[in-house]
């Protein structure tokens, strides 16, 4: 309980210092806002309708929408294809070296090349976000695949199971914790991924929101857009955390970590 | 020396196994054993660590080929794992995110055998080894002693006619492992299995065994064969007598005899 205080007494505090050093010192509005401008910007972007282009509530749809979808389906190509890897040694040999290959390009860079294969829309900004995504879940899984317990192979072995039931039974409930593992790597990027897409060219979604805000020097519009994006990342860790709790309660790991 | 019986359900036949280490030389583990095990029989094996007890337990499984010799399950040639072995290895090895019943249920699932009917079986075993009442528990909430017997359960629940057990008992503390000895021995009577049961311990072997088979050292070969005819069920207090004493100081003496020989 006085933990919490502290905490709460912490953000307060620092809160309130922002607040009075850039009153005290004058800061030019548009070079670092004050709290309460932020608070008034946000404020404004969130007092308007759904559907309404000028407000949050539309751009910040786009925005989760994009990354969402992305990181889902780059979560799902990296699992499938770390399933195929650690399977089957064909594979391991004629596709971990590709991919190994694209791991050291800067996703970044790509956003460019995305912007003129898939136009302007949103499909660009979800292939940045897969793969953005698709990486660290993919190395995940095949350690985690890769990860399961000798003994409790050998068990399975010794009631003459199939090694799709070896898979399904024994290596995918063992994989999960490295899988958590990427996936929360992953939520993180998602939101990057988006927005850098947004960034080289978009029409709608809180990039770009920010890059107008930004080109009109309308620092308070952008520290709010700011705080509604860690909002969002914030909300996703959450998220994911709750669903580790449901799916992993019977890991050592999980049974240590205590709050948070 | 060998033990010969008539129609035996596990027949050894001059088993030989090796082994390349680290530095890809070649060691013999297993040099030339052959034993015949009768139905329903108790047979334990000792032998000096590396002696390849277990890797001997897992050719009898299916689990790896021999270098050289037959290994006959029921009179048939064994190829590969087999519906009718029971396992049960030196840690439980329970998986830690299936409830106790969902983890001894494991070789019926495996196997597709009807859940409900093997459901009702793997209650009544859990019943016989005292954890009724865990069936919702996950493996984290029990202690060693019960975890062992949810493994022991978990080798019987798809009746198979012969259990192999690796030194099962080997990580518990020296109470539990006596207490695990005593109801081992009685869930093999009311079972009715034949067993197979390797251990570094002589008095455990003498204790549940109705033959021991003493094994050497590295490349292994059977030194000695041991009847112990005591009657069943035998009382932990078998232990104290002099009878009891005489097994156990032959076993030795065979150890003693063929590493003099070694040195």
């Amino acid at each position: 309980m006085i933990g919490r205080l502290a905490t709460i007494a912490s953000f307060v505090v620092g809160l309130l210092l922002w607040e009075f050093a850039i009153r005290y010192f004058h800061v030019p509005v548009y070079v670092v806002p004050p709290p309460s401008g932020i608070a008034l910007a946000l404020y404004r972007g969130l007092d308007a309708h759904l559907t309404d282009i000028g407000g949050y509530y539309y751009h910040f749809g786009v925005t989760a929408y994009e990354s969402l979808l992305g990181l889902a389906i780059g979560a799902v190509l990296g699992i499938a294809l770390g399933a195929i890897i650690s399977q089957v040694a064909f594979f391991e040999r004629t596709l971990l070296p590709w991919i190994l290959a694209f791991m050291a390009v800067p996703k970044i860079a790509l956003a460019p090349i995305f912007v003129v294969w898939f136009g302007i829309g949103l499909t660009s900004k979800i292939v940045m976000v897969v793969t953005i995504t698709f990486f660290p879940v993919l190395i995940n899984a095949i350690a985690g695949f890769r990860a399961a317990s000798p003994d409790q192979i050998e068990l399975m072995r010794s009631c003459s199971a199939s090694s799709w039931q070896i898979f399904r039974i024994v290596k995918l409930p063992s994989a999960l914790p490295y899988i958590f593992a990427g996936l929360n790597l992953a939520a993180i990027l998602s939101i990057l991924g988006a927005l850098v897409g947004e960034f080289i060219g978009a029409q709608s979604g809180l990039g770009s929101l920010i890059v107008q805000m930004n080109n009109n020097l309308d620092m308070r519009g952008v520290f709010s857009v700011l705080v509604l994006l860690s909002a969002f990342g914030l909300g996703l860790h959450y998220l994911l955390g709750w669903f580790r709790s449901k799916f992993l309660f019977w890991s050592p790991d999980e049974r240590n970590i205590t709050g948070l | 020396m060998s033990l010969a019986a008539t129609d035996p359900i596990i027949r050894a036949d001059r088993l030989s196994r090796d082994f390349r280490n680290l530095k890809g030389e070649r060691i013999e583990a297993i040099g030339e054993v052959s034993f015949d095990v009768p139905r329903g029989a108790f047979i334990s094996i000792v032998g000096p660590s590396g002696c390849g007890k277990s890797t001997l337990l897992r050719i009898v499984a299916g689990l790896l080929a021999p270098r050289g010799g037959d290994i006959f399950l029921q009179g048939k040639p064994v190829t590969g794992p087999s519906r009718e072995i029971g396992m049960i290895f030196q840690s439980p090895v329970l998986l830690p995110w299936r409830t106790v019943l969902a983890n001894v249920m494991l070789p019926a699932q495996v196997l597709k055998l009807p859940p409900s009917q093997y459901e009702q079986r793997a209650h009544d075993l859990l019943r016989l080894v005292g954890l009724s009442g865990f069936e919702d528990s996950y493996p984290h909430e029990l202690s060693g002693g019960m975890a062992q017997r949810a493994a022991i359960v978990r080798a019987l629940v798809h009746d198979p006619a012969i259990l192999l057990a690796d030194e099962p008992f080997g990580a518990l503390d020296a109470m539990t492992r006596e207490q695990m000895n005593t109801e081992f021995q009685r869930i093999w009577m009311e079972s009715g299995k034949t067993i197979l049961f390797v251990t570094h311990s002589i008095a455990e072997a003498v204790f549940l065994s109705d033959i021991v088979l003493v094994l050497s050292g590295r490349p292994s070969r059977v030194l000695d064969v041991v009847e112990v005819d005591f009657p069943r069920a035998r009382d932990i207090d078998v232990m104290g007598t002099d009878r009891f004493g005489d097994y156990t100081k032959r076993i030795r003496a065979r150890f003693a005899a063929t590493s003099a020989v070694e040195l």
